[in-house]
């Protein structure tokens, strides 16, 4: 497919690519504010969820934390390679922020590996319904941010399409954001 | 509103949005200070109620270390790194948008589902409502122990 | 129901082979094309088949209501658990399968690239995935007929326990797929929205400020953005649900400490911004059309665009009088009552400007015309009903009736059918390069206009008489068959099935012209928007002639410089003819 002459043009002054992540951001701000304001709302209103909630595992919460914030770092470091027309670099810190998302992803395998042999299922109560939900929900978004960062690193390797570091680096930023609001929102027993 | 240009995006450099480009230190500062931060909103609960008897004072403690340094870590991130200061204004202001929708849609909803009675009705299943596994002991107040002091 | 074949065949009709694309194969130019055209047509021959289901099934359960216990012709016996399936998928179906797909995916595609002077969307290949997640989404609702237990009984608006649980609603398996379709239908939409966004922000023509835009493409950027806005919530809570179906999670279960009026508060918190989701877009269509066909430019312009937008922000604080009976907090009724009463007035003030552009205008009645104009007529009556049930007093009596039921027929079916068919009877000689025939085309108004009426006001007598709705047979309901009840449920129904004999008219009208219709020129309207520029139809790229620059308005007809009532943007000032 030839890129239509539509995609080049700038009215707003703003790359294209940038502005469409930018809206998808925008977008995936009221879903995980569905999944969250409807949790918390229900946290506020059933206290003796903080029983539930005491069970989480505060250090693997925030050690997962540590590797979004990480994360985040490499790509913002990776954008700058990009901006600095450095391909490789900026493929090799990319590359480290997808390794990032699969550590955080291996440690959450692991937290909820164990959660569930404990007997915290998705149905034990609702609390932990929604537990599983809202970190799932985040946990599929960082896979999709993971994959999409694999393609983007492949074509910065070549040193081609750099600017889409910065965008696949903004929706990441957006990842870790919706983290640290569900960390202490499911972690931090009250 | 001028056609700036039909070049191809990928020269960032012809917009100007990269001015305010810093050297990788300033990001690995940044950085830095998150992770402080980290440890303040974990150490802050965690400590909360043992230094400090006073329930609404070490509620008061979680609230500020857990949450209000959770605004503030968001906020250093999409300023510092998402670059929304350089951003164009109206970014800044779809994305407060959709936030204050999310507040709007609590706000509406709230009253229903957040409390359990209210000036002529009762929830009373929700009252009633006993998590599965609670030995049925606990009480209303915030930060109340409820016998498990490990997380 | 195999809507793949089905519309490659149409599309492989109405593709001329005159045209020089860069030599494509089959597959490649219809099923999975990246033009925003091909795509557009996708999408509205799809929501055109859809609308053959969703009208089906509004004639059987008409049938079943009309006469009670007898076996429909074309159907057979309709049970309590088939009326349930039939009312649900009916308004599923006309609203997020006919309505949307046709008035913003459909003619958003198409309109959009070429009104701006572009050659295609920014994200063509984003496009296609929005399309095909689209088609799937249409397959898994068709599916959900065939599983056990059969479709969805639960209401389009799936309220839980009875949404949740497979013994309430006998549908187990149906839900699922049902919510499935629905949570596929909203990623397809938020992706299509995302690229028309950018779109129009990004790749207008040179000179086209914003507000040279024409109203038709802002409607559909703000209902995009509408959608943006409202959905997600609705999305967290589609999960909820299904997991409560499945998995057996208590979200909206009070056994389980969960609540199901916050599936109520979730739903309609999209539900009410998608109402005007649909409607901004009818707007704009008829915006578009009155210009055309009174020659003159539309009264106020940037008070049509604040008025929009004014009622899209304004949508959303006004979505729990849907609930004024559900057992919401009564100060929040009170709040959304007010909220609910104050969104007439924008509305209103857009039909005005409408009223105004039309007042000593010099009106073609030509059948977009008049499709355009009934639009303003009949969504009229359907606004000032909904002020009734706006007030929550009075809603304690409405709430569930017919009444409603009518209400939003009478809002719903001029945006859906009368937006559509102005929009189709419009651009079809852009669209494909022929003259639809007008006189088929006024007979079919007529057709439709006349038992349109004479389906929905007996359902506001019926509504104001207590008729309940979802109810499957009113024999039970003694009290409710008195005083010529049943008579006024018999002639609507009749109504129905002389509205749905005179659809054939259309498809035949559609089918043929596209064939053997009389050639259309470029511009066979005068019309003074860019798409008007193009060739009938647009090749691939749009522009052969190279993409346009802009220099005016839109509506400039009838301007006192000029000799011809038209001017089309593309024009240079310098010349005058």
């Amino acid at each position: 497919m030839i890129r239509p002459i539509a995609t080049t043009r700038e009215m707003t002054g703003m790359p294209t690519g940038r502005l469409a992540v930018w809206w998808l951001i925008a977008s995936e701000i009221v879903i995980f504010g569905g999944v969250l304001g409807s949790y918390l709302m229900h946290r506020i209103g059933h206290k003796e969820w903080a029983a539930a909630s005491a069970h989480t595992n505060t250090w693997a919460g925030a050690f997962n934390t540590l590797v979004l914030l990480t994360s985040s770092l490499s790509a913002v470091l990776a954008h700058n390679a990009a901006l600095r027309k450095d391909g490789k670099r900026a493929a090799k810190l990319l590359w480290f922020t997808i390794l990032g998302g699969g550590i955080f992803l291996v440690v959450k395998s692991i937290e909820w590996t164990g959660e569930i042999k404990a007997g915290y299922t998705i149905t034990a109560n609702n609390f932990w319904s929604f537990y599983y939900t809202a970190a799932g929900l985040h946990g599929l978004h960082v896979i999709a941010g993971m994959i999409v960062m694999m393609f983007v690193a492949a074509d910065a390797a070549k040193g081609k399409e750099l600017q889409r570091v910065e965008n696949a680096g903004l929706y990441w930023h957006f990842v870790d954001l919706v983290w640290i609001f569900l960390f202490p929102l499911l972690y931090i027993a009250k | 509103m001028s056609d700036t240009a039909h070049a191809p995006a990928s020269t960032d450099a012809a917009h100007g949005h990269d001015a305010h480009a810093h050297p990788d230190s300033f990001y690995i500062r940044i950085w830095g200070i998150l992770l402080v931060m980290l440890v303040v909103s974990v150490a802050g609960p965690e400590l909360a109620h043992r230094i400090v008897s006073n329930e609404t004072v070490a509620f008061v403690i979680v609230l500020f270390t857990a949450f209000g340094i959770a605004i503030v870590k968001a906020y250093m991130v999409v300023k510092n790194f998402m670059h929304i200061g350089v951003e164009k204004k109206y970014v800044g202001y779809i994305l407060i948008t959709m936030l204050v929708l999310m507040a709007l849609m609590i706000g509406g909803v709230g009253p229903d589902v957040l409390r359990h009675e209210g000036h002529r009705w009762v929830n009373q299943a929700a009252k009633d409502y006993k998590l599965p596994g609670d030995t049925g002991h606990h009480g209303d107040a915030y930060g109340e122990p409820h016998g498990d002091a490990k997380h | 129901m195999s809507s793949a074949a089905a519309h490659a065949e149409h599309d492989h009709a109405h593709d001329h082979a005159h045209h020089a694309h860069h030599d494509e194969g089959f597959i490649k130019k219809y099923l999975w094309s990246t033009d925003h055209k091909m795509i557009a047509m996708q999408y509205l021959f799809t929501g055109m088949a859809m609308a053959l289901i969703g009208g089906f099934t509004v004639y059987a359960f008409r049938m079943q209501l009309a006469f009670p216990g007898m076996s429909v012709p074309g159907y057979g016996r309709v049970t309590a658990t088939d009326y349930n399936a039939l009312v649900t998928t009916h308004g599923s179906v006309m609203i997020f399968w006919v309505a949307m797909p046709v008035l913003i995916a459909a003619l958003g595609n198409y309109l959009i690239p070429l009104m701006i002077g572009c050659d295609d969307m920014v994200f063509p290949r984003l496009n296609r995935l929005s399309y095909q997640l689209f088609l799937l989404s249409s397959i898994v609702l068709i599916a959900s007929f065939y599983v056990p237990g059969g479709a969805f009984g639960g209401a389009w608006t799936s309220y839980p326990p009875l949404s949740a649980k497979a013994e309430y609603s006998l549908t187990g398996l149906g839900s699922s797929l049902w919510l499935f379709a629905v949570a596929l239908e909203f990623a397809a939409f938020l992706l299509g929205g995302i690229n028309f966004i950018t779109t129009v922000m990004n790749s207008r023509a040179p000179g086209m400020k914003m507000f040279d835009v024409p109203i038709v493409v802002w409607m559909i950027i703000i209902a995009s953005i509408l959608f943006m806005a409202s959905v997600g919530p609705l999305i967290a809570g589609a999960v909820m649900l299904l997991f409560d179906q499945q998995l057996g999670t208590g979200f909206f279960d009070p056994a389980k400490g969960g609540d199901p009026v916050l599936w109520q508060h979730l739903f309609w918190f999209f539900g009410h911004p998608e109402v005007y989701v649909v409607l901004l877009p009818a707007m704009g269509i008829v915006a578009e059309i009155i210009t055309v066909f009174s020659r003159k430019k539309l009264f106020a312009y940037k008070t049509v665009l604040y008025t929009a937008i004014g009622t899209g922000v304004l949508s959303f604080f006004v979505w729990a009088h849907h609930q004024f009976i559900a057992g919401i907090d009564p100060r929040m009724a009170n709040v959304f009552s007010v909220t609910t009463l104050l969104i007439s007035i924008p509305v209103a003030e857009m039909v005005f400007v409408y009223i105004g552009t039309l007042y000593g205008g010099s009106i073609r009645l030509t059948t977009p015309m008049l499709w355009a104009l009934a639009f303003i007529a009949e969504f009229l009556l359907g606004g000032v009903t909904g002020i009734f049930l706006g007030a929550s007093g009075a809603d304690i009596y409405f709430h569930d009736t017919y009444f409603v039921i009518a209400h939003f027929h009478y809002t719903f079916f001029p945006i859906a059918f009368i937006g559509s068919f102005a929009a189709i009877t419009y651009w079809f000689p852009k669209m494909f390069g022929k003259m639809m025939n007008e006189t088929w085309g006024k007979v079919h108004f007529w057709g439709t206009i006349i038992p349109f009426n004479a389906i929905f006001i007996p359902l506001f007598l019926l509504g104001a008489r207590g008729d309940h709705r979802r109810i499957y047979d009113y024999r039970h309901f003694p009290d409710l068959m008195k005083s010529g009840m049943q008579d006024l449920r018999v002639f609507a129904t009749l109504a129905l099935l002389v509205l749905l004999a005179f659809q054939v008219v259309f498809l035949v009208n559609l089918f043929y012209s596209i064939f053997r219709g009389e050639k259309a020129s470029a511009n066979p309207w005068n019309a003074n928007t860019l798409e008007w520029q193009a060739p009938s139809p647009p090749p691939h790229g749009n522009f052969p002639q190279g993409l346009p620059n802009v220099y005016r308005g839109p509506y400039e007809y009838s301007h006192p410089d000029r000799q011809d009532d038209y001017w089309p943007q593309t024009e240079p000032d310098a010349a005058k003819s």
